[in-house]
């Protein structure tokens, strides 16, 4: 039986894994400490879920090791496995899972019920729970007659109930519209606050990612590549993923020691700044750079490049204009610009970005 | 259409209404009712005990050996009823290699004795009931099971309480389809406990006795398992469209 804990002892999660399933491997370490949130941010098939059960107990490990509070879940070498029933760690899936034959109470009160509360306390618990989470009115009813929004306070209290050391969500909005999903998001981060232990939350949504979380881990095809506070890794993406995410414009490429960086897809960009020799990235965001007709003048340190409009799509303030070239770009320009300057599809341009707005860093 | 009704149709026509009183009072057919209800209730108990654990196990686990596993389970589906009583005669008998032990060591004697009855029907009847509630729990929703796993239960915790409700309407199914056909098997009975009135005399078995002694008494007894057929229908009507598919 899983030991109740208080909320006081918050444990560290320390986990160097690999977990495989079928042909998917997942190589994995990180550390998460007691009432930290991380972010856990990847696209589709980056193993994000498959980490969430591996943690969870639902999935074995196949090399290494983690650890919750100093007890070994899961340690390959020393046939270590801690099935998930006795793991002191709460999942919340992405559908909610919640059991459609017992309403909102007996859900609730379903995970003290296994560590051995009688039907009446287990019942006094739930409703405790519940009244925390503002879901006293929903007791008696099924799942079924439950709301998207109340749907996902149920399925947390349900695993709050169970009074664990490690919470992990997945992607806990996304099955909500996008209205619920504000109110609830501002919740859900008042309850994250609260839990001691630490939390994982997988997200593929970057507002998610940046309001909710204090540290980000981008996994893209079971590995990790990159970690770092939401905005260090929106400032600085280290891949085409995250860059997309954040909507900046991202090229790799070698800074020879004057300060040119010929780009890995063609094309030379300059970047202010201290001399950093070697493969770096570089980022732009799609704001800092302008589009001409004509050829710009010289004047501060710039680049200018040529290319072509191949797709104009409207923001809500403002045009982002898809240009290829050497190298291709994302523009965005006001609406009354692309006016001026007549652009479709297919118009030739000039592009230009100061130095000073091209961000240089080391690739991770 | 026709072919399926015109014998039940005839058999109606044909039924000695005036004296269907008088040959269902008689004691030997409620002795054979009773009977038969009993030992059908029994052979589901059984059924259940049995076959709802083992229905889990094709359902669930993964392991070597569990396609013949499976063969064995539905086996008694499609092989001649006789057949089983005379294979459970071989096993259980008195001098069965299972049965001569059953004798010397414990003094149980089963063919020929109403648990001999009991026996034959569930092994004829039992794979009705594994193999609808296989299907329930192979539809029955896994990420459910997973996420009361996070919740702390058990394996059995969790078939009993998040499993077992969702696949209600099938258990229930299958044991109504279970009953009724043990009600109705005759082959593996006769074969294997015999016709002794009161004791092993199934209703079924019955029919076929006074078909040869008293033809009006076989209609009349045939009409009452007519009777309890339409019964189960009827009961099953809503379960039946529903089953598998989880509430």
């Amino acid at each position: 039986m899983t030991v109740v804990h208080t909320a006081e002892d918050g444990a560290n999660l320390e986990v160097d894994a690999v977990v495989e399933v079928a042909t998917f491997r997942l190589e994995l370490a990180c550390r998460v400490a007691a009432g930290e949130v991380l972010g856990v941010l990847g696209p589709n098939g980056a193993g994000k879920s498959t980490l969430l059960r591996a943690l969870a107990g639902l999935t074995a490990v196949s090399a290494g090791r983690i650890e919750l509070g100093g007890t070994v879940l899961d340690d390959a070498g020393a046939e270590v496995f801690v099935p998930a029933a006795s793991r002191p760690v709460g999942l919340l899936f992405q559908n909610y899972r919640l059991f459609p034959h017992l309403n909102v109470r007996d859900n609730v009160a379903f995970a003290p019920r296994c560590q051995g509360h009688g039907r009446r306390p287990a019942r006094q618990l739930a409703d405790s729970w519940l009244n925390r989470l503002g879901l006293a009115e929903f007791a008696g009813r099924k799942p079924a007659e439950l709301s998207g929004g109340q749907a996902q306070r149920v399925a947390l209290a349900r695993a709050l109930a169970a009074e664990p050391q490690l919470l992990l969500l997945d992607e806990p909005l996304a099955a909500l519209d996008a209205r619920t999903r504000l109110e609830v998001r501002a919740e859900l981060r008042r309850h994250l606050v609260a839990f001691a232990g630490p939390t994982l939350i997988v997200t593929h949504d970057p507002l998610e990612a940046m309001v909710m979380t204090d540290r980000l881990l981008v996994l893209e095809a079971g590995r990790v590549v990159q970690q770092g506070t939401p905005a260090e890794v929106a400032r600085q993406p280290a891949t085409q993923y995250v860059a997309k995410l954040v909507g900046l414009n991202l090229y790799a490429g070698t800074r020879s020691s004057g300060g040119a960086v010929a780009l890995d897809g063609g094309g030379v960009l300059t970047a202010a700044g201290e001399a950093l020799a070697g493969p770096v990235l570089l980022a732009i965001r799609p704001s800092a750079i302008a589009l001409h007709t004509t050829q710009p003048g010289h004047g501060s340190p710039r680049n200018v490049w040529q290319g072509r409009v191949i797709g104009l799509e409207l923001l809500t303030d403002r045009v982002r204009v898809q240009v290829d070239g050497e190298p291709p770009a994302l523009v965005d320009i006001t609406p009354s610009a692309v006016a001026e300057l007549g652009l479709v599809e297919g118009t030739p341009v000039w592009l230009s970005a100061k130095a000073t707005e091209v961000d240089c860093y080391p690739p991770s | 259409m026709a072919f399926l009704l015109i014998p039940l149709v005839s058999m109606l026509i044909r039924a000695p209404w005036h004296g269907m009183r008088r040959l269902l009072a008689e004691s030997q057919v409620l002795t054979a009712l009773r009977l038969s209800l009993e030992c059908a209730s029994m052979a589901t108990v059984l059924a259940l005990v049995f076959g709802v654990p083992l229905a889990w196990v094709l359902a669930r686990l993964r392991f070597p050996g569990i396609g013949l596993l499976r063969a064995l389970v539905t086996l008694p589906l499609i092989l001649p009823p006789v057949v089983g009583g005379l294979a459970l005669l071989l096993a259980f008998g008195r001098s069965g290699w299972l049965g001569q032990y059953l004798d010397s060591w414990f003094g149980l004697t089963l063919p020929f004795t109403t648990a001999g009855v009991v026996v034959a029907e569930t092994f004829v009847a039992m794979p009705f009931l594994v193999v609808t509630v296989e299907g329930a729990i192979r539809s029955a929703d896994q990420g459910l099971e997973e996420a009361a796993a996070t919740l702390g239960a058990s394996r059995f915790v969790t078939f009993r309480r998040v499993t077992l409700p969702l696949i209600g309407p099938s258990l229930a199914a299958g044991s109504v389809l279970c009953w009724a056909r043990a009600l109705g098997e005759f082959g593996a009975t006769i074969t294997f406990a015999g016709n002794y009135p009161g004791t092993t005399q199934t209703m079924p078995i019955a029919v076929y006795n006074a078909l040869e002694t008293d033809p009006q008494a076989a209609i009349a007894l045939s009409l009452v398992l007519l009777l309890v057929a339409v019964i189960v229908l009827v009961s099953l009507r809503d379960r039946w469209l529903r089953a598998g598919s989880a509430p």
